[in-house]
């Protein structure tokens, strides 16, 4: 333990502690810019600088690991003189029409701003000074590169959380970016549109690529069927963006705002989460059936999900010799999409030339897999519009609705009920096991043996998570699985998922099935979340999934009453022919730069 | 405080038995060597002038038997090029003061890091590295050095930059600490000296430490070598006992007319004419690295700054806000008050914020752009402004 003084105060800490924290834990706050609990430390904005008795210079307090003695000011005139120039700095070199910038009144160093550098500037202002880009290639994002104050947040986003590096430090000096391989636009370089470095972008410079006006326009469109869907990460996640803490679920009062913004049918991901689940299972299921049975050695295990739109990206550039091992089940977005257009339009008798099909979605890569050239199984773009979390809560607030106030609603029929199985969907290792809960039973005629269906080795925050399940007691449909134990694997965050597929190219991957979700903790921390994200934050949103699981009546896919209709009304039977036309996709080998 | 004069010295690039002095090195303790380097008085050559005895001393302590000596050969100070001529001429005394290193912190391995402009220099580097390594095989001592080329960036000579760089990554300044005595390249003890200071290093072995503390003065003891440029009928490079004051380095090398010289390049001092004879060269007056460069009436030094401060808005890393946008800051500052477009009173919040980057940058580029700026607009302050 280290003993120091920060404001003569007294504090003893263990060894490694930085100042910063130190500081925190006796409720000193220093303020902080470059510095985010999920990455390393970078040490660069200066906008930590602290005052230590016997140096030569200032301090960054998030850098500076304590030592024995150490006498620490936070507040003396030369710490504050020096942040103020720091601040006053990045201001001169950062487009500040903060009026009209989508982060107003979101943005840390406009807060910043407030705090240090009212009134008056001091600097000149540089940014007409370098010729700057706004690249709105992707549609996922928009990253504009006058806002930027080169804190490097999102390099180490994309570098330490996701192992991709689309975006990297170019150039030194006064000309210093961040810029892609070759200045490419970023729908031509690796990036995945995860939107983990729009999540921790402290100002404007990356921001998701809005269609809030797009929606509003089919809303008011008279001559337009609205469809929305909410996948399960947002109900746990979008009243932080409306004033409550992070973990409060607001299923029902999500609903009812919708209705209230004009949405003409509510209904809900986690009915095609469901059948989703049908559809991978059943798919496992024969795979399985063709290796062990058939002998059929084209046949590759692991099988991987695919229901997150980051990690398929990822595959597809970095693993493409692995995409026959993907699942070829399109997301449930997708899946709900091919099906608003088709079987929803026949049984409401709408027209689908129509119908414009609205997503709410905790992702960004949501966007760009809704402009995949694959998702038009219904004869139109399947989904038109995917709008996060974060600008849900903003129509909500253009509407003026007292969302605190709204009594909760239900969604609508035939695409709207759920189990729990589809809502936690939503969290790291939730796929794996609502497909283990319903494989299982199709298998032997029994429920998972776990108690309460809570199939705990699959959850909780662990990179990367390994699990068995040993197949007793059969059916006798599928009885070449008695005795087969089933091993499975669970990865977040690309990283995690990059850990695992270097083994699977090294054959050291004995598993048969694994669940990848491109974002750390799954879609409760995905790229389209309210800001801030932290571990906390994430695990707050985890535990609102799984208690939302527990409330839910049904709990397994299988017994969703509108997942058995639409199979016995219009698909047939999972993998259906009918199935492969509308739920089933395929891949693309993409460049690995 | 008495000071010396001026007096050429002739050691460094003095014609040594090589061997001679390994040998002797390598029959001396670990201890032995260090305490030596302590009492010669030496500080570091490349600037900073941290004290070598107890950089080796601290590296030594490392409990982590994978260590290393680096030679920082990435000499970049503008108006320095005395680490050329070293390597051009006494290469093998460097690589002799590594392996003294190396015996002196338990490192058997050492790395060149060298200016990618000096490359026309490898192959006879390495082809004296070839030999020096077959003399102390012969001489059975386990030693082996690497080279790593730098690629034009000033602030690889910023020792954990210079780290960044061999390891291949991009050459930002760490976080410190931890310093490089324990966490230096590939995370592993190191001991980084410069290219001068390691030819020192051999010649304090040889001569001994008692003799080479004669030299100089108290803060600055022994001989320097300086790389005198700018307005001077005599620019080159020459070795000089420390202690002299600014005025006896201009009689030796001005042309009548100095106005100004620049003590240790960009990220030095500018000593006016007024201070001359009360500035000494040197760790109790103004440091240097080497570099000197002498200004006459001729020159602007409006100029002189403005140059200086384009460079730095170039060479800084970016990494850090003071530095990165400081640079640019200062820079664009004075061309306005040059031009008349804000007020000359502006150079005051200039001055403010050099002082704040000199607080607080990251590395040491950056805290020390002020140097040049403060001494420069405070003592001609009517040439920046008119």
């Amino acid at each position: 333990m280290i003993n120091l003084t920060i404001n003569d105060q007294k504090i003893r800490v263990p060894a490694g502690t930085t100042v910063l924290e130190a500081a925190k834990k006796l409720n000193i706050n220093i303020p902080t810019l470059c510095n985010h609990s999920d990455l390393c430390v970078a040490g660069n904005c200066r906008v930590c600088l602290v005052e230590l008795t016997g140096a030569r210079t200032l301090i960054a307090a998030c850098a500076m690991p304590v030592s024995e003695g150490m006498d620490i000011h936070t507040n003396t005139l030369k710490v504050r003189n020096a942040r103020k120039h720091v601040v006053e700095l990045l201001l001169s070199e950062h487009r500040s029409d903060c009026t009209k910038c989508y982060k107003n009144q979101k943005c840390e160093l406009q807060a910043l701003a407030n705090e240090f550098a009212f009134g008056d500037t001091i600097f000149l202002d540089l940014v007409e000074d370098h010729p700057y880009t706004i690249d709105r290639s992707s549609p996922s994002f928009i990253k504009d590169d006058s806002k930027c104050i080169r804190c490097q947040r999102c390099v180490r986003t994309c570098a330490e959380l996701q192992y991709i590096s689309a975006i990297a430090v170019a150039n030194k000096g006064a000309h210093q970016k961040i810029s892609s391989f070759h200045d490419r636009p970023m729908s031509h370089v690796i990036c995945t549109n995860c939107g983990q470095c729009v999540n921790r972008c402290p100002t404007g410079a990356l921001v998701e690529k809005t269609y809030i006006d797009h929606v509003w326009d089919a809303i008011y469109d008279p001559d337009k069927h609205v469809v929305v869907q909410t996948a399960p990460a947002v109900r746990v996640a979008l009243g932080e963006d409306l004033g409550y803490d992070p973990g409060e679920r607001v299923t029902g009062k999500m609903v009812t705002a919708l209705k209230q913004l004009g949405f003409d049918s509510v209904l809900d991901t986690d009915f095609s989460a469901d059948l989703t689940i049908m559809e991978e299972g059943t798919e496992l299921l024969f795979r399985l059936k063709k290796a062990l049975v058939d002998g059929d050695t084209s046949i590759k295990f692991p099988m991987f999900t695919s229901c997150s739109p980051g990690w398929i990206k990822f595959i597809e550039h970095k693993y493409p010799e692995f995409l026959p091992n993907l699942s070829t089940c399109k997301s449930p977005q997708q899946m709900f999409g091919a099906l608003a257009k088709t079987f929803y339009a026949q049984k409401k008798k709408l027209d689908p030339a129509k119908m414009v099909s609205v997503s709410i979605m905790p992702c960004t890569a949501k966007k760009f897999e809704a402009d995949r050239p694959e998702m038009r199984a219904s004869g139109f773009k399947d989904i038109d519009y995917v709008l996060t979390t974060r600008e849900l809560a903003i129509m909500i607030k253009q509407a003026g609705i007292d969302f605190r106030n709204l009594e909760p609603g239900h969604y609508d029929s035939i695409m709207g009920e759920s189990t729990g199985a589809g809502v936690i969907f939503g969290a790291t290792g939730g796929v794996m096991e609502a497909a283990l809960r319903t494989a299982y039973e199709i298998v032997t005629g029994r429920e998972v043996p776990f108690q309460n269906l809570n199939i705990v080795p699959v959850r909780g925050m662990e990179g990367v998570k390994e699990a068995s399940i040993k197949i007793e007691g059969c059916t006798s449909e599928w009885k070449f699985l008695e005795g087969v134990e089933l091993k499975v694997a669970i990865a977040h965050g690309l990283t995690n998922a990059n850990e695992i597929m270097r083994l699977v190219r090294q054959g050291k991957a004995p598993y048969h099935f694994v669940e990848i979700m491109a974002c750390p903790g799954g879609c409760i921390g995905g790229g389209g979340q309210p800001i801030p994200t932290s571990m906390e934050i994430r695990k707050n949103r985890m535990k609102a999934i799984y208690s939302e699981d527990e409330h839910m009546v049904l709990r397994k896919s299988h017994e969703n009453p509108d997942v058995i209709a639409i199979y016995s009304e219009f698909l047939g039977k999972p993998n259906s022919h009918k199935s492969h036309e509308l739920l089933h996709t395929h891949y693309v080998e993409r460049e690995s730069y | 405080m008495r000071h010396k004069g001026l007096n050429k010295v002739d050691l460094i690039f003095e014609k040594v038995d090589l061997r001679e002095v390994l040998t002797k090195a390598f029959r001396m303790s670990s201890e032995e060597i260090i305490q030596e380097i302590l009492e010669s008085g030496l500080k570091g050559r490349g600037g900073a002038g941290f004290p070598t005895g107890l950089k080796w001393k601290y590296t030594a302590a490392e409990k982590d038997p994978d260590k290393y000596v680096v030679c920082n050969a990435d000499e970049g100070e503008p108006g320095t090029f005395k680490d050329r001529e070293i390597l051009d001429k006494v290469a093998g005394k460097m690589y002799g003061g590594m392996a003294i290193a190396g015996h002196a912190i338990g490192a058997k391995k050492g790395i060149v890091y060298l200016r990618g402009e000096y490359r026309f220099l490898l192959p006879q580097l390495m082809r004296e590295l070839e030999s020096f390594h077959a003399m102390i095989a012969e001489i059975g001592y386990d030693f082996h050095i690497n080279y790593a080329l730098g690629s034009g960036a000033y602030i690889c000579g910023e020792e954990s930059a210079l780290f960044e760089s061999i390891e291949g990554f991009r050459g930002e300044p760490r976080n410190k600490p931890p310093y490089p005595t324990t966490s230096g390249v590939y995370g592993k003890p190191t001991s980084i000296n410069n290219v001068e200071t390691l030819v020192t290093v051999l010649m304090i072995i040889r001569e001994g430490a008692g003799v080479y503390n004669q030299l100089g003065t108290k803060d600055s003891r022994g001989s320097k070598v300086f790389s005198v440029s700018g307005d001077t009928p005599t620019p080159g490079i020459f070795e000089l006992e420390l202690g002299m004051t600014v005025q006896e380095f201009v009689n030796e090398f001005g042309d009548g007319d100095t106005k100004a010289v620049q003590v240790g390049g960009a990220s030095g001092f500018c000593v006016p004419r007024k201070r001359f004879t009360d500035t000494i060269i040197g760790f109790e007056g103004v440091p240097t690295g080497g570099s000197m460069k002498l200004f006459n009436s001729s020159r602007s030094m409006y100029n002189v700054l403005r140059n200086y401060l384009d460079f730095f808005a170039e060479e800084s890393c970016g990494q850090c806000t003071p530095c990165r946008v400081g640079c640019q800051q200062l820079l664009k500052g004075v061309e306005k008050v040059k031009k008349g477009e804000v007020q000359s009173s502006y150079l005051n919040e200039l001055v403010k914020l050099a002082e704040t980057m000199k607080i607080a940058s990251k590395c040491g580029l950056g805290q020390s752009v002020g140097n040049a700026f403060r001494t420069i607009v405070e003592n001609f302050k009517e040439e920046i402004i008119y």
